[in-house]
């Protein structure tokens, strides 16, 4: 005889627990903590350079850098002041929460104020899975059309916190802002959002105070 | 490609649910999969079949309830459904809408037998 069970639970709750054991983690140690999400090119590594140089030593930072195969992103974060590990996901298409666990052991939480985490250059499946981290940054970029809203919405649904970089190509490239707009706001009302470019350095002063003032909030908690 | 990870998760569940309910094998697994959810069923049941085999699951079959995306105006409270790409509210052309239901992924049930004793004992 055949019997009908109950389960409803999501399909990803192991990660989810994982995520929750490493935020832990981040609250322990009074470590801000950022997702960067992005498609390949947009401009993560670019990002984490020009926030550290605007940092100029002002922060402990350590970054967390998936990708593929290679160390090219870990070794311009560490070129750029910041304690970098390496994840190789052996074509893994995004980071998941036990990665993140695995290279919180070689780093030492407490010896940092705000801590990195690259993820694989890809739009749709480092959405599904939370690290832990206290913010889900999606990195956007001009050059990649004012469509991706409409064609990755699962991405824009999960983020907190939005950067547009190479806002200096605009000029050059048919990129309808207001349509890029109306799709980010259908799907993430309100969404903080970031304007950049990391060749001119607009916008970044906004950015890099931002995270210096969720940094401060940090360790302000009991 | 994450459906290694989504199938060994699936049998982690499977397994331990079905375990607790004191099956002797799991049949079926019952997929809620929203449209909105980045996961295409036919490579999940070719990993499955792979992964599952030798296992409490060996075997089973997975059902994929898919679950069409559908969006609430805020402003004129007119409900859609996503059809071709994401769009404005077609009544007032507001931005301002909230997704009602088409981002689930989730286990929803399995299918168990069981042997003679339990059955007895229900």
């Amino acid at each position: 005889m055949t019997v009908k069970i109950p389960v409803v639970e999501k399909i990803l709750s192991a990660n989810d627990k994982l995520a929750a054991s490493n935020r832990k983690k981040f609250d322990a140690a009074k470590v801000f903590s950022l997702n960067l999400m992005a498609s390949p090119g947009a401009g993560k590594t670019s990002v984490i350079e020009q926030t550290m140089r605007l940092l100029a030593g002002e922060l402990r930072v350590a970054v967390i850098d998936g990708d593929l195969a290679t160390s090219i992103d870990a070794d311009r974060a560490a070129a750029a002041g910041a304690t970098a590990i390496q994840i190789n996901t052996g074509g893994e298409c995004h980071l998941d929460a036990i990665m993140v666990r695995n290279a919180l052991q070689q780093l030492g939480l407490l010896q940092f104020d705000l801590l990195l985490v690259e993820n694989v250059g890809n739009l749709i499946c480092p959405a599904n899975f939370q690290l832990g981290t206290h913010n889900n940054v999606l990195i956007a970029s001009i050059p990649e059309g004012d469509d991706k809203p409409y064609k990755y919405p699962g991405i824009y649904r999960g983020i907190d916190t939005l950067i547009i970089n190479k806002i200096d190509l605009l000029p050059y490239i048919p990129f309808k802002m207001d349509y890029y707009r109306t799709g980010v706001e259908m799907l993430n009302p309100g969404l903080q959002t970031f304007p950049i470019s990391c060749r001119t350095g607009e916008g970044l002063d906004d950015w890099v105070r931002w995270v210096k003032k969720q940094v401060r909030s940090m360790k302000m908690l009991v | 490609m994450h459906e290694l990870t989504v199938t060994q998760n699936l049998l982690e569940l499977a397994e331990r649910y079905g375990t607790e309910a004191g099956a002797t094998r799991v049949t079926d697994l019952y997929l809620v999969i929203g449209q909105l959810s980045s996961f295409v069923d036919e490579s999940l049941q070719f990993y499955w079949d792979m992964i599952s085999e030798g296992t409490l699951c060996s075997g089973a079959a997975l059902h994929f309830q898919r679950v069409p995306a559908w969006f609430a105006c805020q402003q004129c409270g007119t409900e859609y459904p996503l059809e071709r790409e994401l769009e404005c509210c077609p009544a007032c052309n507001s931005p301002r809408i909230t997704l009602l239901r088409g981002d689930e992924f989730r286990l929803e049930s399995i299918e168990i037998e069981t042997s003679q004793r339990n059955e007895q004992t229900e």
